[in-house]
Order: structure tokens, then sequence, then C-alpha cells
């Protein structure tokens, strides 16, 4: 590969806290070489001029479906990456409920075999925390990691056993593996499928209370503070939750946030009639809640933010709600929603980035979401101001369940590379 | 009444009946006045009108029911149209038939109308998306019953006059129940004050932002009211805990002749059925032509479906 500039772009990089309009220069093995004003140039190498955009590390996303195996009519690893890079994303953290389950060595083997010549992103795959997903018998946390799994995660499914539960974190402290949780006690959500309250009672769906989240989060930030490992909850929705959060952050318990762009970006009124592609876990809340994430995101209670990436197909979705399955596609769509925060004035720009680069590459421990010198040269270019209309068929996810079908967006990727390669453009 | 002009507001709107939440205040009176003028007919000896002829309409039923599934059987047949009545149970959706296929299948025959009752709250505005007929709610999951409070509201003109200025008390589970709900919206858009009375158990959060004031405390509750409705406890209510048991429910939330003189003196009795004697109501109670309108209940609701089958059929 040749040596690359790219020129007169607007640098914004949290990890080195840089914010400036300067040159990235890309060495031949497609490394950061230099970045910043002070950067130099190189005769020989191919300049791409990129005024008025700006560059960032390319997305880390921490929640994404990869439908590979089992569900490849819902997405593959192609279609995924396709997404991904249309939206700047560069690296995938994939969840494990494919079928057969990602719980057992073989099927890591398989995956990352599978995503190395199908994907053009980097991935990084989960295993389940529990076997079959069951919750009942932990997976080789060991062996798995020694493999190259990243983290363990149930997905949409939370360890209900207490007892369980804190093995889980006793035995995960002392071999380094981060445990990712689904809040959610399944007693008080059952045959629940929207957040409990006026809008649940108009439509006559059974709700379901943000104590469900809440309790868990309660009980395994108590178990945590006697078994300290790397701990991690998915998605919060609520307040209540917050304030949980916070009283235990301030305590000096350890454990990282995340949440789903779609709960800061919608509320449960976005539902309207039965709108079976906003049926997602933790539902949306009121705005109330919404406006409560986006205030953690400022205090830095939460640190990441992840699109919760779910393709399901149109039968699936095309169902009373409460049969309708739950989720919807972001990853593509993921970068633009999040900047409606910082046009509507929520949040910074830089902190929103952070949220998307370096804050979940530090929890994954994994060298990327930085532009340091020496990194590999994963790059999201967009342009901030460049509106346009969110079209479900347009979108590259092979299931077209997106929660935000015809919103107006403010911001899109230009351009994504991976490695020092141009791998997306428009 | 309120307005016997002849008001038609149904002409310019959508052609389905899906909730009162997306009924106008004329929408509802126009429905009304015209099944008053269905009461005669169905009192009388010559029941037949030819308005539907030639129109077919099919009763899709999910759910067992008695009642509301025999009254739209007969209005259909009173007006003329074919009527065609399928109980689904479970057995399309065990052999894999999504409610969308069962929808494409029958939208194939060609019917007019298609009243639906389904488990699943929001049914039939699915099916309202995928069909080029008139969709008619019957009752879905916990949501909706228009043709339920429609026909309650009838009774009660029928008997009070009006509706406007009256205080009505609906009480039970109200949070599984979808008559509850539509005649919360009913009652208040014709300008009735409602009062909600149920244990916390079994009364829906956020339920005061619907326009009502809830109670736990059958003697407040009642205090003043025009009009007690009952509603049905269903008995799964008990394996699921809502409550402790039958006995502490009847003592508590159980309509005896003593607590419904909390009401007003000449407070009339409603009961959407089926009743649970000894459960929601006193037995003697519910039989009491003084007070019950359980009987004019059923009669009227012929007249408030052949009225909405009219209306909404095109």
């Amino acid at each position: 590969m040749k040596e690359k500039i790219l020129t007169n772009v607007r640098i914004i990089d949290p990890s080195q806290k840089m914010d400036e309009i300067g040159n990235i220069v890309i060495d031949e093995k497609g490394k950061i070489k230099s970045i910043g004003k002070k950067s130099g140039t190189s005769k020989s190498a191919e300049k791409i001029d990129l005024k008025g955009l700006i560059a960032i590390p390319g997305l880390v996303d921490m929640k994404a479906f990869v439908g590979e195996p089992g569900f490849e009519y819902k997405e593959n690893f192609r279609t995924l990456s396709q997404a991904a890079l249309a939206g700047g994303v560069t690296s995938i953290v994939t969840m494990p409920n494919t079928k057969p389950v990602i719980d057992n060595v073989s099927m890591v083997d398989f995956i990352i075999r599978r995503g190395r010549d199908k994907a053009k992103v980097n991935l990084f795959p989960c295993a389940s925390i529990t076997r079959q997903m069951e919750g009942n018998q932990m997976t080789e946390f060991g062996l798995l990691k020694a493999r190259g799994i990243i983290g363990f995660s149930d997905v949409n499914k939370t360890i209900q056993n207490s007892e369980l539960m804190s093995r889980i974190m006793n035995y995960a402290s002392d071999i380094d593996v981060l445990i990712m949780q689904h809040a959610e006690d399944y007693e008080l959500t059952k045959n629940s499928c929207i957040n409990q309250g006026e809008v649940a009672t108009r439509l006559g769906l059974q709700g379901v209370s943000d104590i469900a989240e809440k309790i868990i989060i309660e009980r395994d930030l108590s178990l945590l503070s006697e078994f300290p490992c790397r701990y991690h909850i998915n998605q919060i929705s609520s307040k209540n939750s917050l304030n949980v959060i916070k009283k235990n952050k301030s305590n000096g318990i350890k454990f990282s946030i995340g949440v789903s762009i779609n709960n800061l970006s919608l509320n449960q009124n976005d539902i309207g009639e039965f709108r079976t592609f906003l049926k997602l876990s933790p539902p949306l809340r009121s705005e109330e809640d919404r406006l409560s994430l986006i205030e953690g995101i400022k205090n830095d209670l939460i640190n990441v933010i992840v699109s919760d990436h779910i393709p399901e197909d149109e039968e699936s979705k095309r169902l009373p709600f409460a049969q309708a399955a739950t989720g919807s596609i972001g990853i593509e769509t993921l970068l633009s929603l999040s900047l409606e925060l910082y046009h509507n004035e929520s949040l910074p720009l830089e902190k929103i980035i952070k949220c998307l680069t370096i804050n979940p590459a530090k929890i994954l421990k994994i060298d990327k979401g930085s532009l340091k010198e020496g990194s590999d040269a994963d790059i999201c270019i967009f342009d901030l101001e460049k509106p346009w209309v969110v079209k479900a068929e347009e979108l590259k996810s092979k299931s077209k369940n997106t929660a935000i079908e015809n919103r107006k967006l403010q911001g899109k990727v230009k351009m994504t590379l991976l490695q020092g390669e141009v791998v997306y453009s428009n | 009444m309120a307005t016997e002009k002849k008001v038609t507001a149904i002409k310019n709107t959508p052609k389905h009946l899906l909730g009162i939440q997306n009924l106008s205040v004329l929408e509802a009176k126009e429905i009304l006045t015209e099944a008053k003028s269905f009461i005669k007919l169905n009192r009388g000896s010559s029941k037949k009108l030819d308005v539907l002829r030639g129109k077919t309409q099919i009763n899709l039923f999910f759910e067992p029911s008695t009642r509301t599934q025999s009254s739209f059987d007969l209005a259909g047949k009173r007006l003329g149209a074919d009527v065609m009545t399928m109980n689904m149970g479970n057995s399309a959706l065990k052999k894999g038939e999504t409610l969308i296929d069962t929808a494409m299948t029958l939208n194939a025959m060609h019917p007019d109308i298609i009243v639906i009752r389904h488990q699943d709250s929001g049914a039939p505005n699915l099916l309202s998306q995928k069909v080029n007929c008139t969709v008619i709610n019957a009752g879905d999951g916990r949501r909706e019953h228009p043709t339920q409070a429609l026909l309650d509201a009838l009774t009660i003109i029928n008997r009070k006059g009006n509706i406007e200025g009256l205080k009505i008390a609906i009480c039970g589970d109200i949070l599984h129940s979808r008559v509850a709900r539509s005649n919360i919206y009913l009652m208040n858009m014709l300008g009735a004050e409602v009062n909600v009375i149920a244990p916390k158990t079994l009364m829906p959060k956020g339920i005061d932002n619907l326009g009502v004031k809830s109670f736990t405390d059958m003697k407040k509750g009642l205090d003043g009211c025009d009009i007690v409705m009952m509603l049905r406890l269903q008995n799964e209510r008990m394996k699921g805990s809502f409550l402790p048991s039958k006995r502490e429910y009847y003592e508590f939330f159980g309509l005896t002749p003593e607590k419904l003189k909390f009401a007003k003196k000449d407070a009339l009795l409603m009961h959407p059925g089926p009743m649970n004697r000894g459960v929601e109501i006193d037995t003697k109670l519910a039989d009491d032509i003084n007070v019950s309108l359980v009987k004019e209940q059923v009669e009227l609701g012929v007249a408030v479906r052949m009225a909405c089958l009219k209306l909404y059929c095109k």
C-alpha cells in the first residue's frame, strides 16, 4: 500500500484530546505515521483533500448482532460489515445469540474464520456467559478468552440466579474477563413489552416497570463490591437505574455502563399506534428518562453508546405488538443519530465521539478507538452538517427494521478507512 | 338524546371502527342516533332490513365470545348481509398461520366487513392495514371494545336521557379490561365524570391521565354516582396472585345492596357480562330489574352493532 495523506481535515480524537485542523499521514502498513496540525507531508504519498470534513477514530460498536450462524436470512458478515462501514463503524463486538450459541471453542474458531473471510471490519466476538444462554452453568471463560473472545454476554438474557452471578464474578475476576450483563428481572417483566405507564395503558399492553432493571443493577453492584471483576451493563434505560449507578460509583465501585442510541433519541410516545419496529429491550421509556440518560453521559455515569443492532425480518415484526420480535437495526445510523444530540445541543461533540470510540475500546481493552501515532489507521470521515433522510430500503443491512424510518438527520459519513484503506466512500 | 338532529360525520373519516380513541364526538353521536332508530325495529315482529343486502360480513373471532359474537351475527343478518362466523380459537396460529396470512386469505374472498375479536391489543389495527374492507373491532386484548362502550352509552341514554353531567363509576379489574378503557374514553367524551375503583394490583399505571379519578375504596368511589358499571373478575387473576382470594375481593369490591347505597338513590347497575355471581356482584342485585340494566345492555347491543355495520360499511 502506498503512503496516504489526508489533508485539511478537522481531527477530533478524544483519546489524545485533539480537536484541530491538520493532516493525517498513513504509512505503507496502514498505521498512523503522524497526525495533527504539525503533521508533515511526503511527496510520494497519495493525497486526499478533506476540507470541511471531520476525521475521528473508526467507531467501536459494543453491541451488534450478526446473523451467522443460524440467522443468515436476517444478516450475515458481509451485509453487517457493509452497513457498519457505511456508518463509520470499524470495530464491532458481535453477540453470541446465534444458532448454535457461541458458548464453546469450536464455535469461536468458526466465527473468527468466517468473519475474517467475509467481513471487511474488525470483529470482536463475544461468547455467552452461560451455556446455551440458559443461566445455569458458566462457559469456559479461560479457554474462550484464549481463543480470542473479547467478552461475555447473554445478550438479552439476564443471569437470574444470584448465587451463580456471584460465582461468575468471582471466577471472572481471577482471569480478567469482561462480563456484560443485560439487566432485567424476569418475574417483573413477564409478558411485558413496553414501558409501564399511560402509553401502555392506552395501548392495552402489559407494561414493564423500570424497577425490573434497577433491581438487577442493585443486586449486581452489591455482588461486585464483594467480587470485583470487569463488569459492564450493556444498556440502561431509566433515571432510577442512573441513581443507583451514581450512588455506587461514588462509593468507589468500578464498572462501566452502556446505553443504546435508541434510548437516547426516542421515547415511548414514538411507538404511536403499535409501531413494532420500536419494540425494544430495554424498552423506550419516558421523556424524563431519556433526558436523564443524556445527563448521565454528560456526568460520565454512562460510558458507551451502542447501536444495539438487531436485524429482524419483516415477518417477525408484522405481528400484533405483543407477539412481534424485539429490536431494531442501527449500526449504519449510529453516528448520524448520535450527531443529532450535538445538533440539538444535548451533548458536546467531543463527548459523543468519546462514547463511540476510546471509551468502549478501553473497556474492551483493545487497541482501537484512537488515532495516536502507531495505531491502525481505522478512520471515520464525516460531514457534520449534511442533511439526509433515513430510508429503510437504502440501508445496507439485510433486514430493514429501522426504528427511525423517515427521520431527518444532519451529519453523514463520507468515507471510512480500515488500516489505511478506503473501504467506504460516497 | 342530546342531538336528535341527523349528524353525518362518519362519511368523511377512515372506514374502520378500531376504538373509541379514534372517534370524534360527532361520530360517536351519529352511531348512537342511528342505533336508536333500530331499537324499535328489533322489538317489532318484522326485523329484517336490506341496507346491507349483497354485502358479506365475516366475524373473525380468535377469542371465545357468546354475546358479542351472536350480537354481531344477528345485527348483520337483520341488515340483510351474508354473515359468516369463523371461530379461530388458536387453530390457525397452531398451524403457524399469522394474523396477516389469515387476513390476506379472507381478503381474497372480497368481504365488505370484517368484525374481529383478538387476544392481542392492536390486532385490529394491524388487520386494517392489510385488507381493503371495513374492519370493526369486537375487542382486542385489553385495549378497546368500542361497540360495548357504545351500547353502554345507548343504554344509559335510554334510561337517563343524557350522559352529560352524569357521574359514572367503573369498578373491578380495570387493568385487564378493554371495556373499562373504551368506556372511560366514551363517557368522558360525552361529558360524564368517571370514577374507577379497583384494588391497587388491578389498577393500571397512568390511568389518571386518561381523565378519571381512581379509588380503592368503594364507598368513596361510588359517592354520588348515577351509574355503577361492574367488570368481570377473571378467575385466572387469582393464579397470578393479583388478589388474595375471591372471598376477600367480594368483601371489599363485590357490589352488594349495601354498597350500592353509597351511590345515588336512583343509581343503576350495569355489567358487560358474563357475570361471576358472588364474586363481583351479589346475585339478587344482578337480577333486580329495578336497578340492573344487564338485559337491556344485551338488547341494545344488537341495535348498536347494526348502526356500526350500517355506517361503516361502504
